[in-house]
C-alpha cells in the first residue's frame, strides 16, 4: 500500500482509491476492488446497506487503517474527520473543544482561539462558546463537532454517518447547514450515510455500494448547484433521483 | 460474650463527683451556643425593620428556605446520632446489670471521664493528631505512586499485563499478614506506620486511575491520532482529564483506607509517640473502658471527616469539570 501526502497545487483529485481491498485479520473481506476519487469542490456520498464496509472505507481514506491491497492517494494539506458520535471532550467548553485541533498542532493561543470562535460562529453557535457538551443538545454537539472539523481549513473532509443518531428535524437542519458550509469552503467531501435522501440532497455525486464484501455498484451524479434550498427535497426531480439511487441499492443488496 | 473479669476496674478511675458537675456545664455550653444562632433568625422574620422595608418578603423567606435545606441535610444525621445515644443508654442501663455496666459505661460517664479530664483528653488528641499526620502522609504517597503506576501501565498493553498482577497481589495479601514483616524490616516507628498506610491505600488509587485512563472512547483516540498528537499530548489532553472523575473516586476510597492503615500501624508499631491506635491498645490492656470508648469515638469522627471532606472535594471538582456546577 502507499499513502502519499503532497501539496494540492493544481491537482484536481484530492482523494484517490485505486482497487482497494480490505480484509480483516478475522478473514472478513470488508471491501473488494473499490475505486473511487474525490476532487476539490466535490462532495461524494457513499450509501449502502449496513455492514457493507462504508465506515471501513473512511478509516482507510483517513489513514486510521491500512489497505490490504490496492493504493490510496491523498493530496491534502489538512484532512478532517467527523465521527458518528460528536466525540467531544466533556471537560472542555465548546470553544476549547474546537481549539483542541490548534493545540495539538501547536498553534499560538490567540490565533487558534480566534479561529475556533470563527468556526463556532460559522456553524451557528455564537454565544455558546462557554457551554460544556453536557449543557448542549445533540444537534448542537454535532455542530461543535463540525466546527472542530472545519477549523483546520481541511482540503479533505470525511464524514462517518454524523447525522445518523439525530432526530429527523435536527437532521434536516444540519443537512441544510452542511451543504451551505460546503458551498462556502469548497473542500473535497466524502460522506457516509444510509439515508438516500440525505445522500442526494448533500452531494455532487452518490456512490452506491453493495453488501458484504463492499463493492461500488453505481456512481450517480447530482446536478443541482449550491447552496441548495431545503424545498429542493419536495421537487419531482429530487424524487426521481432518490428513486434511481434506491433502485441501485435494491438491485444489489 | 460472657461476663469478663474484675468489675473492680470500672469504678477505679472516675471520682463520681466530677461527672455530676461536668454534664450540666456541657449542656449549658450547648444551649449558650444555640442561643445567638436563634436570635438573628427570629429578628429576620420581622420584616418591619427599616433596612429591609424596600423588599420585605424576600429575605426572611430565603432565610427560611435555607434553614429548611440545612435542616433537611443535617436532620437525618442528628437523628441517627440520637438513635445511637439512645441505644447506648438502653444497653448501659437496661440490658446490662449494674455489676456488668462497665462493659458499656453510659455516654455521660464516658464524656465526663475523658472530655472532662485534660490528663486523658490531652494525650488522646495529641495521639489522634499524630495518626492524622500518618494517614495523610501515607495517602499522599499512595496517590503519587498509584497514579504513576497506572500511567506507566497505560503506555502499552504488555506493560499493563506485566505490572497489573503485582498490584493485585499487593491487594490480596491481608495487611495484617504483612504488618509484622514491615516492622522487622522498617523498625517500629513512623516510617513503618506510613508504609502500612501506603500499602493499604495504594490499590484503589492504581485500579481507579487505570480504569479512568482507559475510559476515553476509541473515537476520541482516533481524533488524537488523526491530528498527529504526541504521546504526551494524548496523556495530558485526553487520558488524564478523562480519568479525573475515577481518580477522585479512588482518592475517596484510598482516604478511608489510609485511616484504617494508620490505626493498624499505630496498633503494631509503638516506638515513638503513640498514635490513637497505640492508645486503643493501651486502654484495652488496662481495661480503661471510658477512654477506650472515647478513642473509638474519635477514630470514628476522624474516619467520617476524612470521608466527607474527600466526598465534598469530589463533588465540587467533578461538577466544575463538566461545567454542570455539581449536578
Amino acid at each position: 500500500m502507499s499513502t502519499t501526502t503532497t501539496r494540492p497545487k493544481s491537482m484536481t483529485r484530492t482523494l484517490v482509491l485505486d482497487d482497494v481491498t480490505k480484509q480483516f485479520a478475522t478473514g472478513t473481506v470488508a471491501l473488494e476492488d473499490v475505486s473511487l476519487s474525490v476532487a476539490a469542490g466535490e462532495f461524494v456520498t457513499v450509501v449502502g446497506p449496513s455492514g457493507c464496509g462504508k465506515s471501513t472505507l473512511l478509516r482507510l481514506a483517513s489513514g486510521l487503517d491500512d489497505v490490504s491491497e490496492g493504493s490510496i492517494e491523498v493530496n491534502a494539506l489538512s484532512t478532517s474527520y467527523v465521527f458518528q458520535e460528536p466525540t467531544l471532550l466533556e471537560w472542555r467548553s465548546a470553544l476549547r473543544n474546537v481549539e483542541l485541533v490548534g493545540e495539538l498542532r501547536s498553534e499560538g493561543k490567540a490565533d487558534r482561539r480566534r479561529r475556533a470562535k470563527e468556526a463556532l460562529d460559522l456553524v451557528g453557535l455564537a454565544g455558546f462558546e462557554k457551554q460544556h457538551p453536557r449543557q448542549l443538545s445533540g444537534g448542537m454537539r454535532m455542530r461543535v463537532s463540525i466546527a472542530r472539523a472545519l477549523v483546520a481549513e481541511p482540503d479533505l473532509a470525511l464524514f462517518d454517518e454524523p447525522f445518523g443518531a439525530l432526530d429527523e428535524i435536527t437532521r434536516l437542519h444540519l443537512q441544510t447547514e452542511l451543504q451551505r458550509l460546503f458551498a462556502l469552503k469548497q473542500f473535497a467531501g466524502l460522506f457516509i450515510t444510509h439515508s438516500v435522501s440525505e445522500a442526494v440532497y448533500l452531494s455532487t455525486r452518490v456512490v452506491v455500494m453493495s453488501g458484504r464484501p463492499g463493492r461500488v455498484v453505481a456512481d450517480i451524479p447530482v446536478p443541482w448547484a449550491y447552496p441548495r434550498p431545503p424545498e429542493l427535497r419536495f421537487e419531482p426531480e429530487f424524487a426521481a433521483l432518490t428513486g434511481e439511487v434506491s433502485a441501485a441499492l435494491g438491485e444489489h443488496s | 460474650m460472657s461476663a469478663p473479669v474484675r468489675p473492680s476496674t470500672a469504678p477505679s478511675v472516675p471520682p463520681p463527683g466530677s461527672q455530676e458537675v461536668f454534664v450540666p456545664t456541657s449542656l449549658a455550653l450547648h444551649r449558650s451556643d444555640a442561643a445567638p444562632a436563634a436570635q438573628p433568625a427570629s429578628s429576620g422574620t420581622r420584616p418591619a425593620d427599616p433596612a429591609s422595608s424596600g423588599d420585605p418578603a424576600r429575605t426572611p423567606r430565603a432565610a427560611r428556605g435555607r434553614a429548611a435545606a440545612v435542616l433537611a441535610k443535617v436532620g437525618p444525621i442528628l437523628a441517627a446520632l440520637g438513635g445511637i445515644v439512645a441505644i447506648w443508654y438502653l444497653v448501659s442501663y437496661v440490658v446490662l446489670t449494674p455489676e456488668r455496666q462497665f462493659l458499656l459505661p453510659p455516654v455521660h460517664e464516658v464524656l465526663a471521664n475523658t472530655v472532662g479530664n485534660p490528663n486523658v483528653m490531652g494525650p488522646m488528641l495529641e495521639a489522634l493528631w499524630q495518626t492524622v499526620g500518618v494517614a495523610l502522609s501515607g495517602l499522599a504517597i499512595a496517590v503519587v505512586l498509584g497514579i504513576g503506576y497506572a500511567v506507566v501501565m497505560v503506555q502499552s498493553g504488555w506493560a499493563e499485563k506485566i505490572l497489573y498482577p503485582y498490584a493485585v497481589i499487593l491487594q490480596t495479601i491481608p495487611i495484617l499478614a504483612l504488618t509484622p514483616l514491615i516492622g522487622i524490616w522498617m523498625g517500629y516507628g513512623f516510617s513503618a506506620r506510613i508504609v502500612v498506610c501506603v500499602i493499604i491505600a495504594l490499590f484503589p488509587m492504581i485500579s481507579n486511575t487505570l480504569f479512568g485512563l482507559q475510559s476515553a472512547s476509541p473515537a476520541a483516540h482516533d481524533l488524537f491520532t488523526l491530528n498527529k498528537a504526541t504521546r504526551a499530548q494524548r496523556l495530558y489532553k485526553l487520558q488524564f482529564p478523562a480519568a479525573l472523575p475515577s481518580i477522585f473516586t479512588g482518592l475517596r476510597n484510598a482516604a478511608g483506607l489510609s485511616v484504617i492503615g494508620a490505626i493498624v500501624g499505630d496498633f503494631f508499631f509503638q516506638q515513638g509517640s503513640p498514635g490513637i491506635g497505640g492508645l486503643l491498645r493501651t486502654y484495652t490492656l488496662r481495661l480503661n473502658m471510658d477512654a477506650l470508648f472515647m478513642a473509638i469515638i474519635l477514630t470514628a469522627i476522624f474516619g467520617v471527616v476524612v470521608f466527607s471532606v474527600f466526598a465534598a472535594l469530589d463533588r465540587a471538582v467533578i461538577g466544575r469539570w463538566y461545567g454542570t456546577g455539581g449536578r
